[in-house]
């Protein structure tokens, strides 16, 4: 698991909101307008800074949901309780300031060199990253396969819907629903596990590369199946949200 | 300075007697997040040794040996580069000057190495004199695997990372190596009250 170096300094700065899109009820996409981005990788992070009136200061991480070379966006999802994904999603609008640094995290990434088959592994908003994957893919020429498969409770809940509707040559999206299944349903209806993921992953053989990204419990119960199966477990990176991106 | 963020209020109050001990830019959180690169790795306690010690020159238990070293229950504040510090968490292990009095002080950085081919670099400085065990119970029960069982470094200290889960030996060595993390752009140090989150901070 050697890395390489980027050991370049990360320096806060203020990024200008160029736009605030819904993604779900509960789900919107910040594009931001950076004046001074290095570019990023497939799969990493920034970190936001919220300054209060009274100087107090709340920092989050989120993932960064765009490909290399277009503009950073970040896609937060609104947990009731917190204190910064509110703000995000329901106060900040374009226009507005908002302090970053980034980008952040050398591991989680995937770029065309890596090759596949792709296993991309989704577990509601951990989602953001492996679009961004799936974007620098199709933008990169790649033509490695790649298998999506993404769980969320209810279909009002998939984010990128539309985008994930209209895949491009060489992506298959499969979808989850855990809690609630439209009327002629006709993807799964129930939890990824083993017996799911033997249906759906590429077959260890194939010398896949896994991506694993939701909570906890959805990366403990996929990354466990996955090397089960065979997979080499250098080859299947996990990234987890909860605490790290959510509130 | 940072700007004002427009619209943004506090939401939080922290209770007063926690004050004073949550870093900047961290908030506290009464879950226990888990993060790692990978699977969770799995070893079998009767495959499990842990070693410290100049490669080539190493110390070496057992499990059953290592569980015979006395222990000390220890309660700390821990705090995670992603954000949340979680305080009074109560720990059970082998203090870090223990096994260097058994293995023999013998350099001033140690590499951490585990399952699943995590690294991370500590000055020893920072393991010694109370400051770190190598623990494997969490609130009164054995460490569970996603939380780095059968054994985790604790450096409470700094950042969670240098606490690397399924820690199976710590290599002393001359110089100070970035680890896995530390390669990726995160701090060669990592003191949360510093804020030494990234390579340069």
């Amino acid at each position: 698991m050697a890395g390489t170096a980027l050991r370049r300094r990360l320096t806060w700065q203020v990024a200008k909101v160029s736009a605030v899109t819904a993604e779900t009820a509960s789900v919107r996409t910040i594009t931001l307008d950076v004046p001074d981005w290095p570019g990023h990788q497939a799969g990493q992070h920034l970190d936001i800074r919220l300054t209060d009136e009274d100087g107090y200061v709340a920092e989050r991480s989120y993932s960064i949901a765009s490909a290399p070379g277009e503009l950073v966006a970040i896609t937060v999802e609104r947990l009731d309780d917190g204190e910064v994904s509110p703000y995000l999603t329901d106060e900040l609008r374009a226009g507005d300031d908002l302090e970053l640094r980034g980008p952040i995290g050398g591991y989680f990434i995937w770029e065309p060199e890596d090759g596949g088959p792709l296993l991309l592994l989704a577990g509601g908003s951990g989602v953001v990253p492996l679009r961004s994957i799936v974007r620098h893919r199709e933008r990169s020429g790649s033509t490695v396969p790649v298998r999506l498969l993404y769980s969320s409770r209810t279909l009002d809940d998939v984010i990128y819907r539309a985008e994930l509707d209209q895949p491009a040559r060489g992506v298959e999206v499969i979808h989850a629903l855990t809690r609630h299944q439209p009327p002629g349903w006709t993807g799964y209806a129930r939890r990824v596990d083993a017996a799911l993921l033997a249906e759906v992953a590429w077959p260890a053989a194939e010398m896949p590369v896994a991506y694993v990204c939701g909570p906890t419990s959805f990366v403990e119960t996929v990354s466990q199946a996955l090397v089960q199966s065979g997979y080499p477990p250098q080859r299947v990176k996990t990234e987890r949200f909860g605490a790290t991106g959510g509130t | 300075m940072s700007p004002v963020s427009r619209g943004f209020h506090r939401r939080h109050q922290d209770p007063a007697e926690t004050v004073g001990r949550v870093p900047p830019g961290q908030y506290l959180t009464k879950d226990f997040p888990v993060l790692s690169a990978g699977p969770t790795p799995r070893t079998a306690l009767d495959r499990w040794s842990f070693s410290v010690g100049r490669v080539g020159r190493q110390k070496t238990w057992n499990w059953a040996e290592f569980r015979a070293l006395p222990s000390q229950d220890v309660t700390v504040d821990i705090h995670c580069v992603t954000k949340w510090s979680k305080l009074d968490t109560s720990w059970q292990g082998v203090s870090v000057d223990t096994l260097l009095d058994l293995a023999g002080h013998d350099g001033p950085f140690a590499m951490a190495h585990c399952d699943g081919g995590y690294t991370t670099n500590v000055p020893v400085a920072d393991l010694t004199s109370g400051k770190a065990w190598v623990a494997y119970a969490y609130d009164g029960q054995p460490l569970e695997p996603e939380h780095g069982g059968p054994a985790r470094l604790l450096v409470p200290h700094l950042y969670f990372w240098k606490s690397a889960k399924w820690v199976r030996s710590l290599e002393l060595r001359d110089t100070n190596d970035p680890g896995f993390w530390e390669n990726y752009g995160y701090h060669i140090y990592g003191d949360p009250w510093r804020e030494q989150r990234y390579a340069g901070d």
